[in-house]
């Protein structure tokens, strides 16, 4: 090229300055971003490449299809548990296993405990540095941000000593010259725009959410054991309630299910109090950065999450609605069919995987990889010290999933925009009310900023969420029901001889789908797709573009040798590395390798 | 300069924290990592004159779930230990930096601190495609490992990725994903297994190494044996479950909601050593056998090609002199000799204990 406009409708030119930004730091796993910018600074072409591979589906390959969501949970640490959970449907889709109302609520809990954990973790302590200047809190006034906190949020911890004892704290950490995980980073760059006291009070929150957000995932702890890493179990989840009989201290009792209570105030509470009043003062000073929309205002694409039904994995059951948009067209929400050959198809023309055919599609159960590490003709650099890639050529460990042949975004804004077209009432208001607080239109949602709020908003209608589902599970066991687990398929010599199954749902990153094939009562082929697959996807045969590939584009950089303007955007999608690139390899074949020393 | 020389408990006189607490906060810490109220005079005098030690944390293949688990630590607080305790000069997954401006921070490390750092390791590195299976700056990860290994004082391995291989090292290992121990060879590795390991062993490893500045006393394979030197079966409150031979035939069944023992259904417990049955997970609140799932054996070397979760670890009866059978299976689960010999010295320490003639099952 030099210039070129993709099938997608982006304008890419790669003739300006090639700026390298590796790692991307504050993700999860391995990500390496390249742009080119014009003379204006302005990003004219993007660059997304997944830097790691784990092969995790062909080391599924023959086990006990029960054994399944422990492998996949291992995809990712971050999100902990969605793997597990959607591996735990695939296989019962495939066994055709039922589980009880019980286990569908304390599978939703867990879930909504993940995501509000998640997306807590993620603002404050991944994203939030983006527009938060640490140093700059050093020169506010304890006083008028004790004023501006209490303007903003009930929350108690508002005083003025408060505020300031935080300052010193900060202080005397700058003054020791060890910064530890804040050294060497842009402070003091034009791109911040936070006045000093909106600075230390975010600055106070990243320290306080880091202490909050290991409450949240109690719930893990009380029905999984533990977190990160919570156990789950084909046919319904392995806590057994007991409420009123001998043993109950061995079981799930009503100790607990108070503390799980508790936790939900207190997490209603944090969120409400502290992370959404301070996305709506972030967001405000931020309100003319208006870059990254990218494919958001074009094709967004939703699974469906939280099942309301035991059992039932559609529109009827689902609390955040599956769906897809394209071109923008928010009149028309199309369904989104797992199993539909011709709907999700993966490519890997500029993939590290070879095909037989190297421009064709193959459906998650026609999936096949060979792993095939080569770099461009237009790459700088060796094979083990790469300077810059050539994306005219194979250039990620990550493939290219698409829907109907198109480059999807998902995660929280498209969540969001799914059920907003789709008339849903309590998402319309809360986006209504953020839109309507800002004075901001419907099309300021289709930028970093938007992504960023939305998730926000999503981490208070979860926190909600989970009292609604708290409370009708105790209705339930009211009733005399405390089944927990469906093991009447437990036994291998009830299956079917050969099956396959499909899990789906949403994962706080976006569409997760686990594809399975049991044969024999091993698992024959097991294929996962996952939100970073879609976001940070590199190009397919057609030349469109992924989600992180066209959120960075038009984009202006104070300076281009500090990434701050890539970094907001990236982490707007919240990336997760570990989860996106770890597909199937025919065999392990031994490979070039390197020599232990 | 400053930065050489501070110490810890200059730094808490800093945050404005008294002697006082100061002194509490020490007595605290000794009792955490089950030692005497005469070591907190120690911790308080490593503290007072050591300058916060510098620890670079790199990541290979993983997931992650290794920083998740640390940040959960409630004793202390994971804030705590980043802001105060040590110097976290490189952290891809929490520091606000990126690109060349992270990676200049390795070398400024090297520089200022050559032998003195620490080197927590999450994940490992795979060597097949000449290590380009993790990619980092356009380099094999490998190659930064062992750069910033040969400049560190001594290395964690934390989880099971590091210590062992992990998942992505389970059969047939297509990206030969290799545990920390095998690729560098002239460092003290301190394993700290699990997926993940527990937050407060976690952080009660690294507290111990910044305290007394030397590695906690380790086991044959590289473990600290504060933490990893008893089985959690030797612990489980539901032994006496399985002791009486009360357990749960299927999940969910009348023996589950009266937490019976969860042998048949697969718990690992008896061949696992690790701190989940004692100290129990996010600030002690539970553990998988008290939430009703058997032990995966998560510490374990290679414990995702050992067969299902949820087959027991033997088909052996259970039934009458039960423990001495499932002591015995357990050594011989555990493989190598020398575990074996440990795992059976165990078993007759569990013995005695049995009859009342110990109080701790400590084995060489």
């Amino acid at each position: 090229m030099t210039r070129t406009v993709t099938a997608n409708g982006f304008t890419l030119d790669d003739a300006g300055q090639r700026v390298v930004v590796d790692p991307i730091c504050r993700i999860e796993g391995h990500l390496r971003i390249e742009v080119n910018v014009d003379e204006t600074n302005t990003i004219t072409n993007a660059v997304s490449t997944g830097n790691m591979w784990r092969g995790l589906e062909i080391i599924l390959k023959g086990r006990d299809p029960r054994d399944a969501w422990a492998f996949t949970e291992r995809i990712c640490g971050v999100c902990t548990g969605v793997h597990a959970l959607v591996s735990c449907r695939a296989v019962e889709d495939a066994l055709g296993i039922d589980i009880p109302p019980n286990a569908n609520s304390i599978r939703n809990l867990m879930m909504l405990a993940q995501y509000t954990q998640d997306h807590l973790v993620h603002f404050y302590h991944l994203h939030a540095l983006d527009w938060v200047d640490v140093v700059s809190a050093l020169n506010a006034d304890p006083k008028a941000t004790s004023e501006l906190q209490q303007a903003i949020s009930p929350w108690p911890k508002s005083s003025p000593g408060y505020f300031r004892d935080v300052q010193n704290r900060i202080k005397r950490f700058v003054e020791s010259g060890q910064l530890g995980p804040f050294a060497n980073a842009y402070w003091g760059s034009p791109a911040y725009k936070l006045p000093p006291e909106a600075n230390l009070m975010a600055v106070t929150h990243y320290l306080e959410a880091l202490d909050f957000q290991k409450e949240i995932v109690k719930i893990h702890t009380i029905f999984g054991g533990r977190n990160p890493h919570p156990n789950w179990l084909v046919g319904g989840m392995p806590c057994s309630i007991n409420v009123n009989e001998t043993g109950a201290v061995g079981a799930v009792n009503m100790a607990w299910l108070n503390q799980v209570s508790d936790i939900i105030n207190n997490s209603i509470t944090f969120v409400d109090q502290v992370y959404i009043p301070d996305l709506k003062a972030i967001a405000s000073f931020y309100k003319d950065w208006t870059y990254g929309g990218g494919l958001s205002s074009k094709n967004v694409m939703a699974y469906g999450e939280f099942p309301a039904i035991a059992n039932d994995y559609t529109n009827d059951s689902w609390m955040l609605p599956n769906g897809a948009i394209l071109n923008g067209d928010l009149s028309t929400v199309y369904d989104v069919d797992p199993r539909d050959p011709g709907q999700i198809q993966e490519f890997v023309a500029h993939s590290w995987y070879e095909y037989p055919d190297p421009d064709a599609g193959l459906h998650p159960f026609d999936g096949v990889t060979e792993p095939r590490f080569e770099l461009g003709p237009n790459a700088k650099g060796t094979k083990t010290n790469i300077e810059a890639l050539d994306e005219g050529a194979k250039y990620s460990w990550l493939k290219a999933p698409r829907w109907q042949g198109n480059a999807m975004e998902v995660g929280p804004l498209a969540r969001y925009l799914v059920a907003y077209a789709r008339g849903q009432e309590d998402i319309k208001e809360q986006v209504d009310g953020l839109l309507a607080a800002l004075e901001l239109p419907v099309t300021a949602l289709f930028s970093t900023l938007g992504r960023t709020a939305a998730r926000g908003l999503e981490c208070s209608w979860t926190a909600h969420k989970m009292r609604d589902v708290f409370d009708g599970m105790m209705a339930n066991i009211k009733l005399g029901d405390v089944a927990t687990a469906n093991m009447q398929s437990w036994e291998p010599e009830t299956w079917p001889a050969d099956t396959k199954g499909v899990g789906i749902g949403e994962a706080p990153r976006g569409a997760l789908g686990h594809w399975i094939h049991i044969k024999g009562g091993k698992l024959e082929n097991y294929q996962a797709i996952v939100p970073t697959t879609w976001n940070a996807s590199p190009r397919d045969p057609a030349g469109n573009i992924g989600a992180y590939e066209a959120a960075l584009l038009g984009t202006p950089m104070a300076d281009p040798a500090q990434p701050l303007e890539i970094l907001r955007t990236i982490h707007s999608f919240d990336p997760c590395l570990a989860c996106a690139s770890h597909v199937i390899s025919p065999d392990g074949q031994e490979l070039a390798s390197v020599k232990i020393r | 300069m400053l930065a050489d020389r501070e110490t810890f408990y200059d730094v808490m006189r800093r945050h404005g924290i008294t002697r006082r607490s100061f002194l509490k906060f020490c007595t605290l810490t000794a009792a955490g990592l089950g030692l005497g109220p005469e070591f907190a005079a120690k911790i308080a005098h490593a503290l007072e004159t050591k300058p916060r030690t510098p620890v670079i944390w790199l990541h290979g293949l993983e997931c992650t779930c290794c920083t998740e688990s640390f940040i959960r630590s409630g004793n202390p607080l994971a804030g705590d230990v980043v802001l105060s305790m040590i110097s976290l000069d490189y952290d891809d997954t929490l520091m606000a930096a990126a690109g060349h401006q992270a990676e200049e921070l390795l070398e400024q490390t090297i520089e200022k601190y050559d032998g003195r750092y620490i080197l927590a390791c999450e994940g490992n590195p795979p060597l097949n495609e000449d290590g380009m299976y993790c990619i980092q700056g356009g380099r094999p990860y490998v190659e930064k490992l062992r750069h910033m290994a040969d400049h560190c004082k001594a290395i964690i391995a934390w989880g099971s990725c590091a210590s062992w291989g992990c998942v992505q090292a389970a059969r047939p290992n297509p990206t030969r994903a290799t545990p920390i121990h095998k690729v560098i060879l002239d460092k003290p590795v301190v394993k700290v297994p699990g997926c993940p390991p527990i937050a407060e062993v976690m952080t009660g490893v690294i507290t111990y190494m910044i305290a007394f500045d030397r590695l906690p006393e380790l086991d044959r394979q590289g473990r600290p044996k504060m933490f990893y030197s008893q089985r959690l079966h030797d612990k489980c409150y539901r032994r006496p479950h399985f002791d009486a031979g009360q357990f749960v035939e299927r999940f969910d069944d009348e023996g589950a909601r009266k937490g019976y023992c969860l042998y048949k259904v697969g718990c690992k417990g008896p061949t696992t050593y690790n701190a989940c049955s004692t100290l129990e997970w996010n600030g002690g609140l539970s553990w998988p056998v008290k939430s009703g799932h058997g032990c995966l054996g998560c510490a374990e070397d290679n414990f995702w090609d050992k067969g299902s979760f949820y087959s027991a670890v033997t088909n052996f009866g259970v039934m009458g002199g039960a423990e001495a059978t499932a002591d015995r299976i357990g050594g011989i689960l555990a493989g190598a000799a020398a575990v074996g010999v440990a795992a059976h010295a165990a078993g007759s320490v569990v013995s005695h204990m049995r009859r009342g003639k110990a109080e701790e099952a400590s084995h060489d």
